[in-house]
């Protein structure tokens, strides 16, 4: 189901089969070119695949942007241990809600993308992580796998090719650090989510210390048609260095927010003005996050003459990470979204290490204050310093995505927090006390 | 602890998804797959979960305590996720909260004493392209309004 | 080997080495909460960050290997400014109540912010609060402390092999947890409240007792189980308040088990004999040592002039010293052959089985570092605890490989390459199914219990000298403190000290339990009218007891004697290592065995050369083979293991009187019943606790 109408600006690749009848079900996708590319697959060796992959340019989806055919070749050939697949289905990035869609509507693309992985590095056994929240997506991924079971494209000698491969789905159950690929290795292993020590990466050493290929959802359902239209092609639906198309979505104070399938290097002026038809009640855009609330924030004037894809952005000081773009008009509270921001950092650090477990709570809590109008003008310094002290200092890099927004939102609307003290807002203790994750 | 046949058979089906020696991974999902028919993790289900899958009992208290979803106090049969993350914050998640939690009289992770509903301020759930967004159970709401959430829990309650 | 500069300086490391401890070999600390030598990385204090050379980012020294031509700068200014808003960071949520806090003084914490940390804080918010918990007779948590270093719940899976710790709730809110719910099922060992860095976890015994600094340390032997460790006896206004190993420099190194360390408190139990007594009119009387000392010395007179029986029991929980000196009065100053004491453990078979090999007794640190090892009829985790914790180190440590064969289920399954089930007895065939994988070992170490003797033994030797390993030592396992050595000194009635034989062998103890003739029973620290009647009802009773026992109950004398931890002395372990005692504390009224014993020998009149613990050691190392040891080596609280094996043992003495007390890691025989600390452990819900393997 879509939940928002397509615009006809969107390169349509990953997306294609989703305005199909039942296009979920394995009818349709076999109808319309499912499983074909995995075919194909069957008759390449490794490193044909690989390769293809390397060239299509494709950088994971899932936030860091790695690319993925060198990821892939990381892997050691030879294994006496066996080789897994993993599929990051938690999107929990907060902005981002398009791998929900991708499984939603043409759950047989991913579990094809999953076999051309497996094929590429030998694996015979995958997993599904898909976030606890997205119950009813759990159970549309096991109707797709008992379908593929059904028909053949899944178990042993698929389709007569010799090949087998098993599929799962696993459910998370509420913890966004579980989308932190050693994190989520740890939840698949019935631990608590938190990270590992790495070295050694998946690719070496993942689910059950064995070898692991880990990407996102969208990361996979890119891959077939990548072996369609050959590497080179797909890269060149993007730009150079940044190949193929990515799922956008939009939201915030824009018109017509939805998830979108947008060509790389697509620019911010027309995502934003001809895709999302405009920000909301015909308002200037105050500020800008490219891709979830982990990145900096820039603001909107820095926003609108940027492209959509990984060198724009980082040249501006942010990321594009996970394509969870939020768009804040004038109007909006800066402070608060500040404090909304630490707020979830703070509720879901996973309090392995000391700078983000102690910092982002310490955080929180300054932040109440600034929000209520209560503090004074070293608090804002004192937030901002805060920040940069857990950066690159943490043990994973949620203590990073922390502490990037802040600094940023920090530094550059600095005016806003000192226009809040100037009128106390609310009457409160002088220290509030702000115990934050409920957890009974 | 029994189960129902339905739960059973979706545990054999768990444990059959792991390698016989990793048989921990299915801790979660069971957890998940049996709290929605016992309503919470009860001390009870901790030690079960904890004997079926051949772990000492603070193993699973170590994930309990960790997932967010994994309740250990009674939940409402209805129980309503309301987001107040940024892209929800943006279109009004705020003022949606604060409306339900005076609708439904309850704080965060309240649960009323009808047992009926319960409340929940959460964090963003992948809805946020269609905010503000609800969850009540598994199910998703998308660009709630309070007078379309007021209509909700008016249904819910004559379903009741 | 890499070469790397640390702070301008060159160092060489061997491959694989961390930064964190190269820096250390080369004099520069690295400050560190998380990381500890021998337990899993976990990388999450963040204290050690370092500047390394073209890397971005700061790295963690605990992390991090050496690298060839590596820069590594761990005072840089960024290096400085991490660590003290680390520090700042960690004090956010810490309760800061040092002055009524157990640790305060030895808290890693508060040096670490002495050294590292800035003057004052910037944090003004609420603190997060919760209470106190107690989970165990003996283990009490404080979240507020905690740090989160995860030292104690590495501590209890990684070393002690049990895993009663975990880690809930999560961000800010993350607390240390006990195995089930709200308390502990586990071994009461403490090591993780020894490990903890701060006061989070704190001890039953020793919480609110006293401030670190008051304290004078002794560090003596455990008297408990026949493993040897040093325990470290904190002494407070002459009162024994902690027992740890603060200096970890004894045979067990960081290890101790519940008794040796909370299990002191026998010391100060209240049933603690301080003036002799005397049957008078058929009641026990105090009366004055002199009055006490008199009526012994006359009645041992009057017996040996009259050429009548005596009977001689010792003690597998006094020193080699009384041990030697008690048989020396037996032989040569009563003239009986009557002496014995209660066996554990067929070192005698072993010894003669063994004879003309060298090198072929395992030690405790041979459990820690041979490849392969064999356990055979013994829970030795319940048993001997430091022993088993050393085979889960070496293990951890060296992937090395054990084998057990016993009635099971045990701990040292989990890792076990193999598990064979056998009962007691029953091993060999067992034993015999391992043929062809422990013929692969390159070394192996056999760890043999009770039920392993006489021909079994023998058996077992020759099987597994049969297979070809070039390097094979045993160990024989025994029950008590001092079992060992009360073997070496010869309480036996048919073998004197060093495994002479006698020319004319006496009574065995059942033996002189059952004989209807005694005259003279002197028992020396141990109660055996806890399992045996006294056929010879007429019989004159001597007891050297600390408390009163079944045995001294029924005694004519009984005279009050100093604990372990009260005197100086030697004791053997199991292992044959060789270790002082060191007195720690007082119990008025009481005298050391030794002494009392001397005492006796004057009033006989007797010349049984000087009872001073040097001077009977002098001639232990002439008289008992294997004991000519360094003197200097023990006199510094070291251990030196006794090599015996220079020759046959030419009788076999009587492995049928071996019987195991079957003691578990809470109880030890009629001793552990006077710690409070120990039935109360017992008494606690973690009785339930049945080892689950
Ligand atoms: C705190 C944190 C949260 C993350 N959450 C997600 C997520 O929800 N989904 C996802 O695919 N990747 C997430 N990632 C990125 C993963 O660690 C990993 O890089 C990614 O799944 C790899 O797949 P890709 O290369 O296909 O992107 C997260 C990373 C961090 C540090
Ligand atoms: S930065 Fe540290 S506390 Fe935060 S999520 Fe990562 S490991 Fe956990
Ligand atoms: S006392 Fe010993 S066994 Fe018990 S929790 Fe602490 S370390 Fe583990
Ligand atoms: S209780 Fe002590 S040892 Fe355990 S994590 Fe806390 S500070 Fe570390
Ligand atoms: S921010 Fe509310 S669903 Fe994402
Ligand atoms: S010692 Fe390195 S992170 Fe704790």
């Amino acid at each position: 189901m879509l939940y928002n109408e397509p615009s006809p600006l969107e390169t349509r690749v990953l997306t294609r089969r989703f305005s199909l009848p039942n296009s979920a079900s394995i009818d349709t996708a076999l109808a319309n070119g499912g499983y074909q590319q995995f075919l194909k697959a069957c008759g390449m060796t490794q490193e044909q695949i690989i390769d293809e992959v390397k060239a299509s340019n494709l950088r994971g989806r899932g936030g860091a942007g790695f690319p993925t055919g060198m990821k892939w070749g990381f892997l050691p050939r030879q294994s006496p241990k066996p080789k897994y697949i993993v599929v990051n289905g938690d999107e929990s990035e907060p902005g981002t809600c398009k791998d929900r869609v991708l499984i939603e509507n043409d759950p047989h693309l991913l579990i094809e993308g999953i076999l051309i992985a497996a094929q590429a590095v030998g694996a015979k056994a995958g997993y599904v992580y898909i976030r606890g929240e997205y119950r009813y997506l759990i159970d549309i991924m096991e109707k797709a796998i008992d379908e593929a079971y059904a028909k053949g494209w899944l178990g042993k000698n698929i389709q007569g090719r010799g090949v087998d491969f098993d599929l799962y789905t696993h459910t998370g159950a509420g913890a966004y650090e579980c989308g932190e690929e050693s994190a989520l290795l740890e939840s698949l292993e019935g631990k608590r989510g938190q990270p590992r020590i790495r070295p050694p990466f998946p690719a070496v050493a993942g689910l059950y210390q064995c070898p692991t290929v880990l990407n996102n959802v969208e990361t996979f359902c890119a891959v077939p048609s990548i072996l369609e239209m050959g590497g080179k092609a797909w890269a060149d639906l993007g730009i150079p260095k940044a190949g193929g198309t990515k799922l956008t979505c939009l939201t915030g104070h824009v018109n017509k927010c939805g998830v979108y399938e947008l060509p790389l290097g697509f620019p911010v002026e027309k995502m934003i003005n001809e895709v999302g038809g405009g920000i909301r009640g015909g308002r200037k855009m105050k500020a800008f996050i490219p891709g979830g609330s982990s990145c900096p924030v820039l603001k909107g004037d820095e926003a609108w003459p940027l492209t959509m894809d990984y060198d724009a952005m980082a040249k501006a000081g942010t990321m594009l990470g996970s394509g969870g773009v939020v768009i804040m008009d004038e109007t909006t509270d800066m402070v608060k979204a500040a404090l909304r921001i630490m707020h979830f950092y703070a509720h879901e650090s996973c309090g392995w290490c000391i700078p983000c477990r102690e910092g982002t709570t310490w955080l929180k809590k300054i932040l109440t204050r600034l929000d209520r109008g209560v503090g004074t003008t070293r608090d804002i310094d004192l937030a901002g310093d805060l920040a940069k002290n857990m950066l690159g200092r943490t043990f994973c890099p949620l203590g990073d995505a922390a502490a990037l927004p802040t600094i940023s939102i920090v530094e550059k609307f600095r005016d806003e927090f000192e226009a809040k003290l100037r009128k106390v807002q609310v009457a409160v203790p002088a220290f509030p006390d702000s115990p934050l994750v409920v957890m009974q | 602890m029994t189960f129902s046949p339905e739960l059973e058979k979706r545990i054999e089906k768990l444990l059959a998804s792991y390698p016989s020696n990793r048989r921990k991974s299915a801790l979660i999902p069971m957890l998940m797959y049996a709290q929605d028919e016992t309503g919470y993790v009860t001390r009870e289900l901790v030690e079960e979960v904890a004997r079926r899958i051949g772990i000492p009992p603070v193993q699973v208290d170590e994930v309990v305590t960790f997932y967010t979803m994994l309740w250990r106090k009674p939940r409402g049969k209805y129980h309503v996720q309301v987001c107040t993350n940024i892209s929800c914050l943006l279109t009004g998640g705020e003022e949606l909260y604060e409306h339900t939690c005076k609708k439904l009289g309850l704080g965060h992770r309240e649960t009323a004493a009808d047992g009926v509903f319960s409340l929940e301020e959460v964090e963003c759930m992948g809805a946020c392209s269609w905010a503000p967004a609800v969850q009540i159970n598994y199910d998703f709401y998308h660009h709630v309004t309070p007078e379309k959430l007021d209509q909700l829990i008016d249904d819910l309650k004559k379903v009741h | 080997m890499v070469n790397l500069t640390i702070n301008g300086i060159a160092v060489q490391a061997p491959p694989g080495t961390l930064v964190i401890d190269a820096a250390k070999k080369a004099g520069i600390e690295i400050p560190a909460f998380c990381y500890y030598e021998g337990y899993s990385l976990q990388a999450a204090c963040r204290m050690c960050l370092v500047e390394v050379e073209k890397m971005p980012k700061l790295q963690t020294a605990c992390t991090l290997p050496v690298g060839e031509g590596m820069v590594v700068r761990t005072e840089a200014a960024a290096v400085v400014k991490a660590r003290k808003t680390t520090l700042e960071f960690l004090l956010t949520n810490h309760p800061l109540d040092c002055p009524v806090c157990d640790k305060g003084g030895e808290c890693e914490l508060q040096d670490m912010v002495f050294r590292y940390g800035a003057g004052e804080s910037r944090f003004t918010e609420l603190k997060h609060h919760v209470d106190e918990k107690q989970w165990s007779p003996v283990v009490f948590y404080d979240a507020p402390r905690c740090i989160l270093c995860y030292r104690c719940v590495r501590v209890c899976d990684e070393g002690m092999g049990v895993g009663a710790l975990g880690v809930v709730n999560r961000g800010v809110l993350s607390e240390i947890a006990p195995s089930h719910g709200d308390h502990l099922e586990c071994d009461e060992c403490g090591a993780c409240i020894d490990i903890c860095p701060v006061g989070a976890l704190t001890s039953g015994t020793y919480r609110y007792q006293t401030r670190p600094w008051e304290m004078q340390h002794v560090g003596t032997t455990c008297t408990f189980c026949a493993d040897g460790c040093k325990t470290t006896l904190g002494i407070r206004n002459e009162k024994i308040v902690r027992g740890n190993n603060r200096d970890q420099s004894g045979i067990n190194g960081e290890f101790l088990c519940v008794k040796g360390r909370y299990a002191f408190d026998f010391q100060e139990h209240p049933g603690r004999l301080t003036a002799p007594l005397m049957r008078i009119n058929g009641k026990l009387e105090e009366v004055s040592w002199s009055k006490a000392l008199a009526a012994v010395a006359a009645k041992f007179s009057e017996v040996k002039s009259r050429g009548g029986q005596f009977g001689v029991i010792g003690s597998t929980k006094t020193s080699n010293e009384e041990n030697f000196f008690l048989q020396k009065f037996a032989r040569q100053g009563l003239g009986t052959a009557n002496i014995d004491h209660r066996r554990s453990g067929d070192i005698v078979t072993l010894i003669d089985a063994l004879a003309g090999k060298t090198d072929a007794l395992g030690s405790v640190q041979d459990a820690y570092l041979m490849k392969a090892s064999l356990v055979v009829g013994t829970d030795l985790a319940q048993e001997h605890p430091l022993l088993a914790f050393q085979l889960r180190a070496n293990f951890r440590h060296h992937d090395s490989h054990t084998y057990t064969v016993a009635a099971g289920p045990v701990r040292e399954d989990s890792y076990s390459v193999a598990q064979v089930r056998a009962a007691a007895g029953e091993e060999m065939a067992g034993v015999e199914s391992l043929r062809d994988r422990l013929a692969k070992e390159p070394e192996l170490l056999v760890l043999f219990g009770a039920s392993v003797k006489g021909e079994a033994l023998r058996k077992l030797v020759a099987f597994v000298g049969s297979l070809g390993i070039a390097k094979v030592k045993y160990i024989c396992l025994m029950d008590y403190s001092n079992s060992r050595g009360a073997m070496d000194m010869g309480l036996l009635p048919d073998l004197g000290p060093g495994y002479k034989p006698v020319s004319a062998a006496g009574l065995a103890l059942p033996d002189m339990m059952a004989s209807t003739g005694l005259d003279v029973l002197w028992i020396v620290g141990a109660n055996p009218l806890a399992r045996h009647e006294l056929k010879s009802t007429g019989a004159f009773v001597v007891v050297q007891e600390m408390f009163l026992t079944e045995t001294a109950a029924r005694a004519d004398v009984v005279l009050p004697a100093s604990s372990a931890y009260e005197k100086g002395g030697t004791v053997t372990s199991g292992t044959g290592e060789v270790q002082r005692l060191h007195s720690a504390a007082k119990t008025m009224g009481a005298k050391p065995d030794l002494e009392i014993m001397g005492l006796i020998a004057k009033e006989m009149k007797l010349n049984l050369g000087i009872w001073a613990n040097a001077n009977v050691f002098e001639e232990i190392r002439r008289e008992v083979r294997g004991y000519n040891i360094p003197l200097p080596t023990i006199a510094t609280g070291q251990a030196v293991q006794t090599s015996p094996l220079n020759g046959r043992v030419a009788v076999a003495s009587r492995p049928d009187l071996i019987q195991p007390a079957g003691n578990t890691l809470f109880t030890s025989g009629s001793l552990g019943k006077y710690s409070k600390k120990l039935t109360s452990v017992m008494e606690y819900p973690g009785a339930l606790y049945k080892p689950q393997y």
